[in-house]
């Protein structure tokens, strides 16, 4: 194989890291916010399934894919807000919960893609998000390829990451989060509304989780199709969780599950000895060591999955 | 003189106990003023009205001669009060500095800087010799260092009025001098120090002013200066009159649990048990007297097996447990009545038999190996409610929906019908109801004449007194003295309970009563 | 309500009275949840059917008929509950424990697997003697890989919703890759393994239908499962560290055991769910063969209020609405998915009703203890 020919094979495998890990690390940002206040959500799958239904709907009814990333965004704040409902006020079992709204958003995206679309042989295209490169960026030889000839969710991650690190660990509402999550009694002696702030996190998680949908079935695949989502919910939570939490580390994990993703599909097509299956089994098989040998180590915020309620109610 | 804090016919009601019954008080400014009284006499219950932690029932309370309503921390903070409570409020993973302005306005919010932050920590902190560096993790620092955090962080919110509940609790000896020394200087500066304490000692050493409370009462309020500690004492506990209970002549055979030179760490660390050494007969009741924090629950754990022993020896019969697993000391003949019935004596959603079955499980009368033998168990659980008075309509009753007194009895009945070697009472009449407690003391009487070895580990002196064979003093994690029930009275064992050692009862003039041959 | 002989003076005794009704209320909330949140649930899938133009009534004819409306349909659908009691019943030791063990997708297929592996290559035994064996291994997979998370929890404090969801998909790409690999039946065209000896086979137990053995110890296995968890030394023991782990602590119990046998079992039964339907139903391992039941249990549990009873009638109830899915399907065109939609409120109202529960519970105690108020002695 020559030189140019072994280049352009790994950067477009590159590039497809990229491409794919974009669908984690958006809920992955969202839910390491989410989880940091106390509250871990399993029902993120559910979430992304749902923007991306109804980002394709929303594109369909005006013809406009940016109506339908708000459609899609709106439509995933609201599954996770009401899940907050269940589980902050109702302080209801998080994984239960979770579980729930998994099955929820499945059956009724599935009845309302056949009410509204209809059954067909053909997937329904959509006007969808089309990859576009950046200016000047897009020229830089192998990093322009893999980086800046992407679509606008990447561009937007490549925004997000940054600004969340800064978020969590440079201002105050950082601050609040993170104590609500490893100590709510004491943040709410000092004033701090607990309640509040996890709900906030879940609409952010939603928010996240909506793009995500969008970015699936907008610019990805142009469609919608039932359980579309295909396990990439709780990929993003093994990310959360071997990120220890923390946004960059969390990206950086999105983006090596990513890799490997991204490699069992090329492995597929080569037929080369490493089976497909054992590449998709590395991100919770490292996830599961990870935890299991550091253990005390690998801290996870206090009060996560633990419901508060105030001594006095 | 203008009042920094009123209170006006303050009544707060919580499950079944009138914590603050009609209390009327005013802290004058710029005083550090005392709250005595033993547990369960409503000094930290007030002042957590006053600090927005809990809502008051009726009353009002002024803050500079004004009314105010306080429904929340912020509130108070926001009214220049702040308090440091005895479980401290810190998040650990956090330093010092983020601790302290959590939850307040920054100057550029909501970017997070720390640094102007971290200098007035350190102004202050060097102001008042706190030794507080704003960067270290919180975690990392020790009890008193934490506690002088929590100091900081009301200051840096510019607390006028500063509450301390219980604060030397958790410090050493050398650590609570250095806290007063901190306390006088903040007084001097302008604010109010409210103190609350069961400690005689640092009455007399701190305070300008005292208010006695007991049974959710004030009992008076006097100048540190017109009294002295056995007054004090008398104020606190006060009683004449005091349970009667005919006990028959104690005849003690034979050791049936020792302590010897048993040291314990608490969880956070730090010595609970010091030295602890004496002895249990069979056939006597010891009674353990000691206000709550001294290390009653750690000597609780140590004899049942639930906390290991940093040196020293713990004996059943002559024999060692240290190595052995609560369930095998159980087996040795060990029972014990929790000090904490809700979370450690029953389980409340289970029925009435299974909860008697908790000390019974593997016992072969109710269980062959695997199966348990429900019939049997029934009849058992119905004998022991008819044995124990326990008022409930069949034994499948749930216990969560008993009474406390019946809830209590379920324990007792549990603990007794295997007819223990030792038996271990804690705190076993707290919060139930006149008739329960008289049933409970009498039944512990009759243990003690079957035989057993029984350690009666409680708060009331009541109780001490009259059910006490030979009475012990646990103070800050040591026996301050062991005294035959007979030669002794409630004043001294009060004395005892906050500092004093049997030894200097003797010898001190202000104790106004014969030591020896007098009875109340 | 009524008295024994033997305290005839507590018929007047307030605290007997609130204890009694207490105990009434207790037993119609465990009943009224369960059917209250199904009944709920379905009042508003009746709505979201509406919504579509279909008669709700025609929606639960069809799923109706699907379900038990022939014996073929009664068939599956108790092959599909299987499967479902099992997990569930697993699910329901491990939380009654206060184990949270959300790996039944996970047990479910090592079960298969382990199952299967005996099934397939153990050659030479009687019926009597192989498919026992079969199931057994399909129990000792399952409680394993279980018994890992439990392991770790116990000794290490490791999470164990973290680690059983991470070997949920371990074992999904496990057991793929050894069917791509060193299990391949090279022969068929699709991935799969080869098939299970007929000695290993759970018998058909009404000719004419596939309805396999499988159901009956399922059935079997409740009855077990109900009598370990109250009427055994060890069910005690772990429903009392379920409940309350201070006071179970205090009675000498030992809960490092305690929890890691709650995975064991829980993980055993799951992996039983997964043998039963390999064993009885398809015969060999394929890809994706079981997805979902792990997950689909846990709504089982949640419904039958973790009892037996409830998870038999549970599994039954979610067997059906999975079979009679594709007959709505396909004479309303309502996608079978729709049924997930009724799984998921259903949980959330059981789950939220929980708590209702609870705090009605607690402000009838407060009023209790208020009548009983004590003052200090003047």
């Amino acid at each position: 194989m020559s030189d140019a020919l072994l280049n352009s094979l790994i950067i477009e495998y590159l590039h497809s890291t990229i491409r794919i890990a974009v669908l984690i690390v958006l809920p992955c940002l969202g839910e390491v916010f989410l989880e940091r206040s106390g509250v871990i959500n399993i029902g993120m799958e559910g979430a992304i399934l749902t923007g991306a239904f109804f980002g394709v709907l929303g594109s369909a009814i005006t013809g406009s894919a940016l109506v339908g990333v708000v459609f899609a965004v709106i439509a995933g704040a609201i599954v996770t807000l009401m899940f907050s409902v269940v589980v902050v006020t109702m302080r209801a079992n998080q994984i239960v919960s979770g579980m729930a709204v998994n099955m929820v958003a499945l059956g009724l995206t599935s009845f309302l893609n056949r009410l509204i679309f209809g059954v067909r042989g053909i997937p329904l295209m959509v006007a969808g998000i089309d990859p576009f490169p950046i200016p000047y960026l897009s020229n830089i030889p192998v990093i322009g390829r893999i980086l800046f000839q992407q679509d606008v969710f990447v561009y937007l991650a490549y925004v997000l990451v940054p600004m969340a690190v800064f978020v969590m660990y440079r201002t105050t509402w950082g601050l609040k989060i993170r104590a609500v999550g490893e100590h709510p009694e004491a943040a709410d002696t000092v004033g701090i509304n607990v309640y509040a702030w996890r709900y906030r996190m879940a609409v952010l998680n939603g928010i996240m989780c909506g793009l995500a949908g969008a970015a699936l079935s907008l610019s990805q695949l142009n469609t919608f199709t039932e359980n579309m989502t295909a396990g990439r919910g709780f990929i993003a939570m093994a990310a959360v969780i071997f990120g220890r939490w923390n946004p960059a580390s969390a990206t950086l994990a999105a983006l090596a599950f990513a890799a490997t993703d991204a490699l069992q599909l090329r492995v597929q097509g080569f037929g080369i000895g490493i089976s497909s299956q054992f590449l998709m089994m590395m991100p919770y098989l490292f996830t599961l060591i990870a935890v299991a040998f550091f253990r005390g180590r690998w801290s996870m915020p206090a009060a996560l999955a633990s419901s508060y309620a105030r001594e006095s109610d | 003189m203008t009042n920094a804090v009123g209170f006006e016919n303050i009544i707060k009601r919580f499950l079944g106990v009138v914590a603050n019954d009609d209390i009327s008080l005013a802290i004058p400014r710029n005083e550090i003023h005392s709250l005595l009284g033993e547990n369960g006499s409503g000094k930290t219950t007030l002042m957590n009205i006053l600090y927005g932690l809990y809502r008051l029932d009726s009353g009002r309370i002024y803050v500079d001669e004004q009314p105010v309503q306080i429904n929340s921390p912020q509130e108070a903070i926001a009214h220049g009060i702040g308090m440091v409570h005895q479980h401290f409020m810190l998040v650990p993973v956090y330093t010092v500095a983020e601790n302290i302005i959590l939850g307040q306005r920054l100057k550029r919010e909501p970017l997070l800087d720390l640094s102007s932050a971290e200098q007035s920590i350190s102004d202050i902190s060097r102001s008042y010799g706190l030794g507080v560096d704003p960067r270290a993790e919180v975690s990392q620092l020790s009890v008193g260092e934490q506690q002088r955090v929590e100091i900081v962080k009301a200051l840096y919110r510019n607390a006028k009025i500063l509450i301390l509940d219980e604060p030397t609790s958790v410090l050493t000896p050398s650590e609570a001098d250095e806290l007063f020394v901190v306390l006088r200087r903040l007084k001097e500066e302008g604010r109010t120090i409210i103190f609350i304490t069961h400690k005689l000692k640092e009455v007399m050493n701190i305070a300008d002013r005292v208010t006695v409370l007991r049974g959710g009462r004030v009992v008076d309020t006097v100048s540190a200066k017109d009294v002295n500690e056995a007054s004090l004492v008398r104020m606190m506990v006060g009683r004449e009159v005091f349970f009667q209970v005919d006990k028959s002549i104690a005849r003690p055979r034979g050791v049936a649990l020792e302590l010897d030179n048993v040291s314990v760490s608490n969880d956070k660390g730090k010595l609970a048990l010091k030295n602890v050494s004496f002895v249990v007969e069979k056939g006597e009741i010891i009674g353990m007297a000691g206000v709550d924090g001294n290390g009653q629950v750690e000597l609780e754990e140590t004899i049942l097996g639930l906390r290991t022993v940093d040196s020293g020896d713990v004996r059943i019969c002559n024999q060692s447990t240290l190595k052995l697993r609560p369930d095998e000391i159980i087996k040795r003949g060990v029972a014990s009545i929790p000090s904490d019935r809700e979370r450690t004596g029953i389980i409340g959603a289970f029925t009435i038999s299974e909860n008697l079955l908790l000390k019974g499980w593997n016992d072969p009368r109710f269980s062959n190996h695997t199966f348990l033998d429900l019939k049997k168990i029934r009849e058992y659980s119905e004998n022991l409610m008819q044995d124990y008075d326990i008022r409930a309509p069949r034994s499948s009753t749930v216990v969560g929906h008993l009474s406390g007194g019946n809830k209590q009895k379920a324990v007792l009945a549990r603990e007794l019908a295997s007819k223990p070697i030792v038996l271990v009472a804690c705190q076993p009449t707290r919060g139930l109801d006149v008739g329960a407690t008289e049933y409970i003391r009498q039944r512990i009487l009759l243990e003690r004449d079957r035989g057993a070895a029984v350690l009666l580990i409680s708060a009331d002196l009541d109780e001490i007194l009259a059910l006490s064979d030979r009475i012990m003093v646990l103070f800050n994690g040591e026996i301050m003295g062991s005294v035959d029930s007979d030669h002794i009275n409630m004043e001294e064992i009060a004395l005892m309970m906050t500092g004093w050692r049997a030894k200097d009862l003797e010898n001190h003039e202000s104790v106004n009563v014969a030591f020896r041959g007098n009875s109340l | 309500m009524t008295i024994t002989k033997k305290y005839p003076r507590n018929l007047l005794r307030k605290d007997a009275i609130l204890a009694a009704i207490g105990a009434y209320r207790d037993r119609f909330f465990s009943w009224l949840i369960p059917v209250g949140a199904f009944l709920l649930s379905l009042a508003i899938l009746s709505i979201v059917i509406a919504v579509a133009k279909v008669s709700p009534l025609v929606a639960y004819g069809a799923l109706m008929r699907g379900a038990f409306g022939n014996q073929h349909a009664i068939a599956t659908t108790l092959i599909h509950a299987t499967v479902l009691i099992f997990a569930g019943l697993g699910i329901a030791v491990a939380f009654r424990s206060g184990v949270w063990n959300v790996g039944a997708e996970g047990q479910i297929l090592i079960g298969g697997l382990t199952s299967a592996v005996v099934g397939i290559y153990v050659k030479g035994l009687p019926i009597y003697v192989h498919l026992p064996l079969c199931l057994a291994s399909g129990f000792v997979g399952g409680s394993l890989w279980g018994g890992l998370a439990g392991f770790l929890l116990a000794k290490y404090r490791v999470n164990e919703i973290i680690t059983t969801l991470m070997m949920n998909y371990i074992a999904m790409y496990f057991v793929g890759w050894l069917i791509r690999g060193p299990i391949r039946d090279p022969g068929g065209s699709d991935v799969q393994t080869f098939m299970i000896l007929p000695s290993a086979t759970l018998p058909i137990i009404y000719p004419g239908t596939n309805l396999h053995a499988g159901i009956i110890v399922a059935l079997l296995t409740a009855v077990l499962i109900y009598v370990l968890m109250f009427r055994t030394s060890i069910g005690y023991q772990l429903r009392a560290v379920g409940i309350n782990v201070h006071a179970s602590r205090y009675s000498g119990m030992r809960i490092h055991l305690v929890q890691v046998s709650a995975m064991l079992i829980s993980g055993g039964l799951a992996g039983l769910g997964g043998a039963a339907e390999i064993l009885g139903a398809q015969y060999r391992l394929r890809d994706y063969f079981l997805s979902n039941y792990g997950f689909d249990a846990i709504a089982v549990a949640m419904l039958g209020q973790l009892h037996p009873i409830g998870l038999v009638l549970s599994g039954i109830l979610f067997g059906g609405l999975k079979t009679g899915a594709a007959t709505m399907q396909r004479m309303t065109n309502l996608p079978s998915s729709l049924i997930y939609l009724l799984q998921g409120t259903v949980v959330i109202f059981v789950v939220s009703a929980t708590i209702l529960q609870t705090m009605s519970a607690r402000s009838l105690s407060r009023r209790e203890e208020r009548r009983n108020e004590r003052r200090a002695p003047e």
